[in-house]
């Protein structure tokens, strides 16, 4: 694979033809947020936290591929602040109780809050009324806490390629649901795979909760990000 | 009728045993069960080899399909800005007094179900509706009542509308009220046109000639965008494929613009022939015409043009007598949904799909419909190519202005006295477009849709123009006794329903901003709301995925820039803070269940 040279915030970098800018900067040591992306899944381009610019316009760092001499720009404070404004619409758009929720210390929603020194939104709450629904055989689906990211839908599928999860309806009536049938043939690892996805906590397995105490979690030991930018 | 997997199975047999034909299976399963069910969506998921989930979802997406039945006459009564101020209101009464039910729902006898949709592009002959797909214009209250009457009679819908329309509209095939009015016609579109000229003159040329004939015109994209046509088609062609489509953009849902309603009307056989002109260009052998479902009414008769264009050879195989062009057009239907007029969620739509924008790159010319290279152009853009072929590129690009050349189709509609069509050179001033239309006492002109630009007088006198005042062809005034902010709030719901949910900024971030607008309405906003709303007005637009996010927060933005003294009066100055909280209104349900009045004074 022929190699790619091109910069972010001034720094030289390198990467790989075909490789988005979340890739190669993240191997070169760079963070740029994401939420909605996840190794291995293909970029949806949804939650556009990762938005960088280039050549002076904005695009997701996710879905837009390197190119040679690319100049990205990643840490302007502009940015930044409109990628909060993006995590606190998120915060709003649902009904988060971090205090409650199996997911804290290991929710990306939540880290990238406190990444971004989130206090209090600058949005008003909308407080709309969803769903919790644990009527299906191996999860639970709490659509309060879903930031509509995908990762499900794109990672989660049967043997034979169908989705088990799908959004229904559009606009800010969207929302996901698993299909019944498919959903209760999953294995029981698949449905951990399901939860451990999620980068919030939508979608829960059953049986099992806190198995990981809170203060012992992911982001309780080290911020988002800190794993790639040292 | 028959069970229900009975019309599953008989729907997936017309259509074909491919997921890429699912809207069409779905299609067919809800006119004739009236609703999708769950029982339906699971036959046609065990048809297609998809999960259920991705059924329900397609149902769920499209404002024209539902899970539940309708009724056995549905009727959705248009909501666009323009409707209101024609009295939609009123009618919208009408029909749920007589009708004995409220909008969003259907009769206990499941006989009329009464449904809001966006703009059905009527707008110059509003208020208007669809009902079970036949539209009625120039509605009145009376006529709403009358209407339910023959309904709870169990009349024909066909029967049903009485007037009958103009042109093409009167033909047996269409059989429609609708009005073209055609007010002004132009040397490009509305000029009297030759059958087979166009394609003609293009199989006499190589397909890169005519890409250069199409680059010297500087034809650019007439959906709102104003990409060069003459690139797009040198981009397909250089891609490499199997297989090459064009697809024409018949999905005009911008609120205002009706324009390619009258040239599908009027002009189909144009049309037709610009898109096989674009076939012979970028080396397709198929086309298709992605058609709104609200103009479904004109598919019978669109499909008889393009059989007698194959009997008379301008489609088919040899097209025109060039060997080995064969060039031929499918229709698809698209089910209500605005954001399928973005080009890569109209490829989604025709592929059978939720109706949401691909990601780029790729783009739609190395990888489109199917996965082939595809060349998306709108209506008018096609039509201009067509006339190219005859007059020549040079001929198109005198016309206009620097950046904008040739003449561009408005739909004009709001306040004014001769709404309708207007083929205008590039250039033309809005304000000779006011005075011509019969809105000069205008006080803010709506150019290019909700997505587009809210002028004031000072901009009356500039061009409209890809450089000065672009538009896709809406042009909507809106004059002295229209309050202009509930023009601005109907814009807002159009595009919080219409977002297709995908992208974070574009689902949240119109519904924040809808509801700061009605906060300052309401008369509670501080200066310190107004100036956040702006703020927030370019996070939606810098942050989000495609077009309609990119856009949607101008009807606030740029009524904020050019009326904010309509804003300001509406504010509480000096205010720092208004609560929005009702406390008498937070304790009614309490006190209505434990039958108590509230006492907030004494408490």
């Amino acid at each position: 694979m022929s190699k790619i040279t091109f910069e972010i915030d001034g720094k030289s970098c390198t990467g790989k033809a075909g490789q988005t800018i979340v890739e190669a900067a993240r191997e070169n040591g760079i963070y740029i947020p994401v939420l909605c992306w996840y190794e291995g899944l293909k970029p949806a381009g949804i939650c556009r936290i990762c938005t960088v610019k280039v050549g002076g316009r904005n695009m997701a760092a996710c879905t837009t591929p390197i190119t040679e001499e690319m100049i990205v720009e990643n840490a302007l404070p502009e940015l930044e602040d409109m990628r909060k404004a993006l995590v606190e619409m998120l915060f709003v758009e649902g009904n988060h109780m971090c205090p409650t929720c199996e997911k804290s210390g290991n929710c990306e929603l939540q880290a990238l809050g406190y990444r971004y020194g989130l206090l209090a939104p600058r949005f008003p709450y909308l407080f709309p009324k969803r769903a919790m629904d644990a009527s299906y055989t191996k999860i639970m689906i709490d659509t309060n806490r879903c930031v509509q990211c995908r990762r499900c839908v794109r990672g989660i599928t049967a043997k034979d390629g169908r989705h088990i999860f799908a959004m229904q309806d559009r606009s800010g009536h969207s929302v996901i649901v698993a299909d019944r049938e498919l959903e209760a043939k999953m294995s029981d690892d698949l449905a951990k795979k399901a939860m451990d996805q999620c980068p919030v906590g939508a979608i829960l397995k059953k049986e099992i909760g806190f198995a990981v105490p809170i203060g012992k979690r992911k982001y309780d030991k080290a911020p988002i990000g800190s794993e790639i930018q040292k | 009728m028959g069970s229900i997997g009975d019309v599953v199975t008989r729907a997936v047999k017309k259509h074909g045993k491919d997921a890429s034909m699912m809207l069409d299976v779905i299609r067919d399963v809800q006119s004739e069960l009236g609703c999708v069910s769950d029982e339906a969506s699971a036959a046609i998921a065990d048809n297609l080899g998809v999960s259920k989930v991705d059924v329900d979802g397609v149902v769920s997406f499209y404002h024209f399909f539902s899970k539940e039945p309708r009724g056995k006459y549905t009727v959705y009564l248009n909501n666009s800005a323009v409707a209101e101020m024609k009295g939609r209101d009123a009618v919208a009464k009408a029909f749920e007094q007589a009708a004995g039910c409220s909008f969003g729902v259907t009769t206990f006898d499941g006989q009329i179900g009464l449904y809001d949709t966006s703009d059905i592009g009527m707008n110059d002959q509003e208020p208007a509706a669809l009902i079970n797909g036949v539209v009625f214009t120039n509605l009145t209250p009376e006529k709403a009542k009358d209407l339910v009457f023959q309904m709870k009679a169990g009349k024909d819908v066909k029967a049903m509308a009485k007037e009958s329309g103009d042109g093409q509209n009167q033909s047996a095939l269409i059989g429609a009220m609708v009005k073209n009015n055609i007010q002004k016609k132009g040397a490009v579109i509305f000029a009297p046109y030759e059958a087979g000229s166009g394609i003609k003159k293009a199989v006499a040329m190589t397909p890169e000639a005519v890409i250069e004939e199409v680059k010297k015109s500087n034809l650019r994209g007439r959906g709102g965008a104003g990409f060069p046509t003459g690139m797009k088609w040198e981009f397909t062609r250089n891609s490499k494929g199997k297989k090459t489509y064009v697809v024409c953009n018949a999905d005009e849902g911008e609120p205002g613009t009706f324009k390619d309603r009258v040239i599908l009307t009027e002009l189909p056989q144009m049309l037709f022939e610009g898109m096989a002109v674009a076939g012979y260009a970028v080396g397709a052998e198929e086309g298709v015409l992605y058609l709104r479902a609200e103009y479904e009414y004109l598919l019978k008769y669109l499909q008889s043009v393009i059989e007698s264009m194959r009997n008379s050879n301008l489609l088919g195989k040899n097209v025109a007598g060039k060997k080995g062009f064969n060039f031929d057009i499918t229709i698809k239907l698209g089910a209500g949904a605005y954001i399928c007029g973005e080009e890569s969620a109209l490829i989604e739509s025709a592929e059978g799909k939720r109706g949401e924008p691909r990601n780029r790159p790729p783009f739609p010319a190395q990888n489109g419909y199917l996965g082939y290279p595809t060349t998306v152009n709108n209506v008018e853009s096609l039509c201009a190519a067509a006339r190219i072929m005859v007059q020549g590129g040079e001929w198109f690009a005198k016309m206009g202005t620097f950046q904008s050349h040739g003449t561009k189709v408005l739909s004009v509609s709001g306040d004014c006295s001769k709404p309708g069509i207007y083929e205008v050179e590039f250039g033309t001033t809005l304000q000779s477009l006011l005075d011509e239309a019969g809105g000069s006492d205008a006080v803010a002109v709506q150019v290019g849709g909700p997505s587009g630009k809210c002028v004031s007088k000072k901009d009356f006198g500039k061009k409209l123009s890809f450089e000065e005042l672009p538009t896709g062809g809406s042009i909507i005034i809106i004059g002295p006794n229209t309050d202009l902010l509930k023009v601005v709030h109907n814009f807002m719901d159009f595009f919080v329903e219409e977002s297709c949910g995908w992208c974070t900024p574009c689902r949240a971030g119109n519904v924040i901003l809808k509801q700061r607008l009605e906060k300052i309405m309401a008369g509670k906003g501080t200066e310190s709301d107004l100036k956040e709303m702006a703020q927030w007005c370019t996070v939606v637009k810098a942050m989000s995925r495609c077009g309609l996010g990119q856009t949607s927060p101008n009807p606030i933005a740029t009524t904020i820039e050019n009326f904010r003294e309509v804003y300001e009066a509406k504010l509480q100055k000096g205010a720092d803070f208004v609560t929005e909280f009702d406390l008498n209104k937070a304790v009614q349900e309490y006190c209505k269940t434990a039958g108590r009045n509230p006492n907030i004074e004494g408490h």
